[in-house]
């Protein structure tokens, strides 16, 4: 009987090994963005993207991927705790994003220290992959950084809108917003502009009373204000209530459907972004047309970023020997000449792309394209 | 000249928030002259008149004259709720009992709102239901949001001395917070006055939460942390327990911080405020208007 046992069970396993050889080898791949909270419709658009770029790697692709999803609500705590989640329980092998500087900057910690390599999105403040002068090897991502993003606007203001005088106002406690605001004011100083006014405001403000009229006062031609849509409506509303009408400035956290509803108060504004919905190229048409043809809506900076940073991802699965983090990061690591939704992108040695800009304008049906800027 | 139009100009912009804390500002006095408590969920109750006014204008598109009176009406029924759900049940225990209940009371309205369905904890931006219009009188400019909001707060505060001083109720709530024991031996309903000053604070939280939404037009379920409590340091400092004294110290603290964010930066600003409280409680724990009255 137990030999008949011993013979059932071998037939058994030689039944099944045909199957586990055949199967694609399964991989977890975690993903990190604001599900909820203050910029939710960034993690709406790109959560959208990061599964399209799955659905399309399904047919191709050399393993099955298993997502892990977990929301950071824009907190960096709560980004860290989800990454820790992520790494030691879930045991992803690599992580996608988060969205945005502030969590990503202590995610990336986290995912350095347990080797796991990250690509995020959007996250454009210089800490994330290289802090104190100490690059984290296993941190990449497929945006620009922000003293480009910045540097842009200053030049764009000085040369384009004529801009002799300038007002900053930037979230203190928020590295993005503070991070594009220094970059703005050196440039914009450096090609002998004025900034006449440099003032900082808290995350849960809702009150800018008092900065307007100070700002007001100094009667500056140009307004620099980079931080995420939702407040900008509401610093860019009482701006403009306050009766000053020179044109406002921002960043790629103006990019979402929701500045729009700001109405009047907004048109006519211009920010820096990763690429532009009119844009012509024939690779991030494609993944317009497969974003719209799935979710029905256009896609944001976010979407388009997050579908580069997934597939930057999944190509260095592929193309490493074995599905370790290790030989995923030297992968990565020599990234070059990708083609993109967001243009062609390359890694220069700190992680971060190499890639060119947009400036758009908002007009009333959405974002006008006025200018690429290349590197 | 110019400097001093500026300076008008702060100051009717820390009117505009200074109106709002001292409307809040008296939910808490009121609150403490009868029951002897810092009822910590009274900025969420603030919050919930903001998101009340938010529904009645975004999805039912009711004028405005029927938004303050259903929004004061649905914050009083909350805060009656309140009163007679978490504190009524707690009457006879320790004060601090009924200190960390009021905690609690405001953590759950907050964390039970934000879930998906009920308030949610995103961002909501808040319809206004007019235009906003500049009126500019030579040496300072203000808007018509902001006199809506002295208006407003001017008419709450007139009906409130009103009923306060003018009243067979108010003179009871004026009786239990002298002394609740000696009210009661006069045949005064203790428990039915602390429902009615529950019912009132809550009311004027609504009337503020409305007017906050109409000048900061943006909402969010943790809305109230931040006003409940500068509106609660405005309460000490005027005094907690007396009812100008929460009207004064809502308009000074509202022209202070915004007079450190013109001046200073507003960086300093809540800072500055809570330095405030801290030198109101070391060197005068009665506050502006408070009399040292040794206890037994």
């Amino acid at each position: 009987m137990k030999r008949f046992m011993a013979v059932a069970l071998v037939l058994l396993i030689a039944a099944t090994m045909p199957f586990t050889v055949c199967a694609k080898e399964t991989i977890k791949l975690g993903f990190i963005t604001p599900l909820t909270g203050d910029v939710k419709t960034y993690g709406e658009s790109s959560k959208n993207a990061f599964l399209l770029a799955l659905e399309q790697y399904g047919k191709t692709g050399r393993y099955a991927i298993n997502p892990v999803i977990a929301d950071d609500r824009n907190d960096p705590t709560e980004g860290a705790n989800a990454a820790l989640k992520l790494i030691t329980q879930d045991k992803v092998l690599a992580l996608v994003g988060p969205l945005t500087s502030k969590v990503s900057i202590p995610v990336s910690e986290i995912c350095e220290k347990y080797r796991i390599p990250m690509v995020t999105g959007a996250a454009t403040n210089p800490k994330v992959t290289v802090y104190d002068g100490r690059r984290k090897g296993y941190i990449f991502r497929a945006c620009f950084i922000d003293p480009f993003q910045g540097g842009i606007a200053a030049n764009f203001a000085l040369s384009n809108l004529k801009a002799k005088t300038a007002a900053v106002l930037f979230d203190v406690g928020n590295d993005y917003s503070k991070g594009l605001a220094e970059v703005f004011r050196a440039t914009f100083v450096k090609g002998k502009g004025n900034v006449v006014a440099y003032e900082s405001y808290q995350k849960d403000d809702v009150d800018f009373s008092a900065l307007v009229s100070k700002v007001g006062l100094k009667k500056p031609d140009v307004l620099y204000i980079p931080d995420y849509y939702n407040k900008v409506v509401l610093i860019a509303r009482q701006v403009r209530e306050r009766g000053i009408k020179s044109p406002m400035l921002g960043g790629d956290g103006w990019d979402s459907p929701e500045l729009l509803k700001a109405g009047n108060t907004i048109m006519g504004n211009y920010f820096t972004n990763h690429y532009s919905v009119q844009s012509k190229d024939p690779t991030t048409r494609q993944f317009i047309a497969r974003y719209k043809a799935k979710y029905g809506v256009l896609p944001d900076a976010l979407a388009a970023l997050t579908y580069d940073a997934t597939r930057i991802m999944l190509q260095a699965l592929d193309t490493a020997k074995r599905p370790s983090g290790d030989e995923m990061k030297v992968v990565l690591s020599g990234l070059r000449n990708f083609k993109g939704a967001t243009g062609t992108i390359r890694f220069d040695k700190n992680g971060d792309a190499v890639k060119s800009a947009v400036v758009l304008k908002v007009e009333k049906d959405g974002f006008g394209y006025v200018t690429t800027v290349n590197p | 000249m110019e400097l001093l139009s500026y300076i008008l100009e702060q100051a009717i912009n820390g009117l505009q928030i200074g109106a709002v804390y001292a409307l809040i500002a008296l939910g808490y006095t009121m609150v403490y002259g009868v029951l002897r408590l810092i009822n910590f969920a009274h900025g969420d109750i603030f919050m919930f008149g903001s998101f009340t006014a938010y529904f009645l204008i975004s999805k039912w598109h009711l004028p405005i004259y029927l938004v303050f009176p259903i929004t004061v009406f649905a914050t009083a029924l909350l805060g009656y709720a309140v009163e007679k759900i978490a504190y009524k049940p707690l009457r006879s225990a320790p004060r601090i009992s009924l200190l960390i209940t009021a905690v609690g009371v405001s953590l759950f309205l907050e964390y039970f709102l934000s879930l998906k369905g009920l308030f949610g904890p995103d961002y909501i931006a808040f319809p206004r239901p007019f235009d906003v219009r500049v009126f500019d009188l030579k040496l300072f400019s203000v808007t018509n949001i902001q006199l809506i909001i002295f208006s407003v707060t001017a008419v709450s505060l007139l009906l409130l001395y009103l009923l306060v001083y003018k009243t067979r109720q108010g003179r009871a709530m004026r009786a239990v917070s002298h002394d609740p024991e000696v009210a009661a031996l006069m045949g005064i309903n203790i428990d039915g006055i602390i429902s009615f000053t529950f019912i009132v604070g809550t009311g004027l939280a609504g009337i503020g939460g409305i007017l906050y939404a109409f000048a900061y037009p943006q909402i969010n379920v943790f809305m109230g942390i931040m006003p409940g409590i500068k509106s609660f340091i405005a309460a000490v400092l005027g005094g907690i327990g007396l009812i100008h004294g929460a009207v004064v110290g809502g308009i000074i603290i509202g022209v202070l911080e915004v007079f450190v964010s013109a001046f200073l930066s507003s960086t300093f600003r809540d800072g500055v405020i809570f330095i405030v409280l801290l030198l109101v409680l070391l060197l005068r724990p009665n506050g502006l208007f408070g009399r040292r009255i040794e206890k037994l």
